[in-house]
């Protein structure tokens, strides 16, 4: 894979925020700053010479307690230049959050709630921000490096949530609304 | 006379559903039979084994990650094996290579046959399930040849395999394939033709070309729409690009487009096993020659101090892997599946992260079904073929 020529498309296309990093698999790595992320990503997507039209993951790492904190992590495909490419943000510990991508790759919308779910990095923006996988009552974030692990917990319920009929009526229609305006 | 008036209405389908594929709940709004609109909810079977995996050595993450997609075992251990070569620097041999490739092909074919075997089942042929899940029986039974385990076999190790392939193996392997040309006839003459079947899935929960690569799905189901891409073809591993073997592809993109893809994805495996077949010597070297990674063979152990000391370290501190990242992509039986596997240089991962190709399927979901009549809605789900253990891991 020739990651220079890859570079030099890149910088041609946005310049001077990709800042390239060695990587030993199949992936061009490169880190860019977090304020520009849409910008870029738009970029990478529509430009023809670039053509990353596939989202194939989105993920981070906590290197806690190292500051900053957190890696966020996109791999992007081009198909017809059978390219691979990742894109990488660092984020402080302190304030992690980033501006979505699921406008630009619909396939965002899981994999960005997956991070908030497991890494309580925020996506500005994002159109669903709620947990994906935990509980949504889940108090903390697994997968950082501080969250407990092999520990005894008591075992806890959440209180029944007690509506009346009337209520629950308004919840649905409310619910039903919001996703008809989100479709829309 | 009372006014007639016409509310839409909700149904919660599963998260305990016969035809919903493990735990997916679906929350439907119906108007009649046509589906309005669709939220999943997901996240029943989550069991935390990218934290688990934090915790463990690195050959002790294997049995987890083959736990994930637990239709196809050994497409996910190879990825992550492949994942951790990558950052050890390691090549391995060219006999693993093919082993390796035919293990992934029977592992392909293994998981199609279930998905075919539950799809059909769905849409009311039942005699399918029953004519497929006999021949993966005799895939078990291989699994279970090398391994002494039917489905989470383990046998492939960060290095190579963990010991050499049994005596009986390639007869095992060339019964089945003998066998299984017929059969896959016979399964297409059960629906390929069949006027019920047709009529349940032509132009039934159909995704376009752009919809398809906008929602990341790498795989089958953006074949069976029209995108050519396949991990195999495109960005060749485990020495792929020396078979001769064919991407097959569809334009309808609805859910016979995928059940043509996936039947003929399973010829193009057996060609790709008869190949990587011939290429294997019944014995010879089975993982690389790196005392710090492979164990040494049973015998010296026995027999030899050195050998027993390098047995200790490895099982009781595994070995280091340098610290970097590495993400390599296989195509797995559900799509693009790979590990991005971050080490920090110690003997344990430092983040594990699963690509799930069945989490993507199932985001899309809710494209292919809305509008869509409740009916179809189970064809639709059977068609993505999408494994909660994936989703959720």
């Amino acid at each position: 894979m020739d990651s220079s020529a890859l570079i030099d498309l890149l910088e041609g296309a946005v310049p001077g925020v990709f800042e390239a990093v060695a990587s030993v698999d199949l992936q061009t790595t490169v880190y860019v700053p977090r304020e520009r992320v849409v910008e870029i990503a738009q970029a990478l997507r529509d430009r023809p010479e670039l053509g990353f039209e596939f989202l194939a993951e989105v993920t981070a790492v906590d290197y806690w307690p190292r500051e900053p904190r957190f890696e966020l992590v996109y791999v992007l495909v081009s198909i017809e230049h059978r390219r691979r490419l990742r894109l990488k943000v660092r984020l402080p510990g302190a304030d992690p959050h980033v501006a979505t991508v699921s406008g630009i790759w619909p396939a965002a919308n899981w994999l960005e709630r997956e991070v908030w779910d497991m890494f309580g990095i925020a996506f500005d923006g994002h159109p669903d921000p709620r947990r994906l996988l935990m509980p949504e009552d889940w108090d903390g974030f697994p997968l950082r490096k501080d969250f407990p692990v092999q520990i005894r917990r008591p075992a806890y319920a959440a209180e029944p949530l007690q509506v009346t009929e009337q209520e629950f009526r308004q919840n649905v229609q409310r619910d039903r609304l919001s996703r008809q305006g989100h479709e829309g | 006379m009372p006014a007639v008036r016409t509310e839409t209405m909700t149904v919660n389908m599963g998260p305990q559903h016969p035809s919903t594929h493990g735990v997916l709940r679906l929350v439907l709004e119906l108007d009649g039979e046509t589906v309005l609109s669709a939220a999943p909810t997901i996240g029943y079977l989550h069991t935390g084994i990218e934290k688990t995996a934090e915790q463990k050595k690195w050959q002790q993450v294997i049995p987890l990650v083959e736990r994930m997609d637990y239709l196809s075992a050994q497409s996910n251990s190879m990825a992550f094996c492949m994942s951790v070569e990558k950052l050890l620097g390691v090549e391995i041999p060219e006999r693993v290579k093919n082993i390796r490739v035919l293990l992934a092909e029977l592992q392909r074919i293994n998981s199609h046959l279930v998905w075919l075997g539950t799809h059909g089942m769905e849409v009311g042929a039942v005699s399918v399930m029953l004519y497929c899940f006999r021949e993966r029986e005799l895939l078990l039974n291989i699994n279970e040849m090398i391994a002494g385990f039917r489905l989470f076999p383990s046998y492939m190790r960060v290095g190579g395999l963990r010991e050499d392939l049994p005596r009986g193996f390639h007869e095992a392997v060339l019964a089945f394939l003998d066998r299984f040309a017929g059969k896959l006839d016979e399964y297409e003459d059960l629906l390929t033709k069949n006027e019920i079947y047709l009529k349940r899935t032509i132009g039934v929960g159909a995704i376009s070309k752009e919809n398809a690569i906008a929602y990341g799905l790498l795989g089958p189901i953006a074949r069976a729409a029209g995108v050519a891409y396949d991990v195999r073809k495109a960005f060749p591993y485990m020495g792929y690009e020396t078979y001769d073997f064919a991407v097959p592809t569809a334009t309808a993109g609805d859910v016979y487009a995928r059940y043509t893809v996936r039947v003929a994805e399973m010829r193009e495996s057996m060609k790709l096993c008869r190949q990587a077949l011939a290429r294997i010597s019944p014995t010879g070297q089975y993982a690389i020659d790196d005392p710090r990674i492979t164990p040494p063979p049973k015998d010296r152990v026995y027999t030899e101090m050195e050998a027993l000391i390098q047995h200790f370290l490895i099982y009781s501190q595994g070995f280091s892997v340098p610290a970097g990242e590495a993400y390599v992509p296989v195509e797995g039986p559900r799509g693009e599946q790979g590990f991005h596997v971050v080490s920090d240089g110690t003997n344990r991962p430092w983040r594990v992260k699963s690509r799930a190709p069945s989490l993507l399927a199932c985001q899309a979901l809710e494209q292919m079904i809305v509008g869509g009549l409740i009916a179809d809605v189970i064809a639709v789900i059977g068609s993505i073929d999408v494994v909660m253990g994936d989703v959720d891991r």
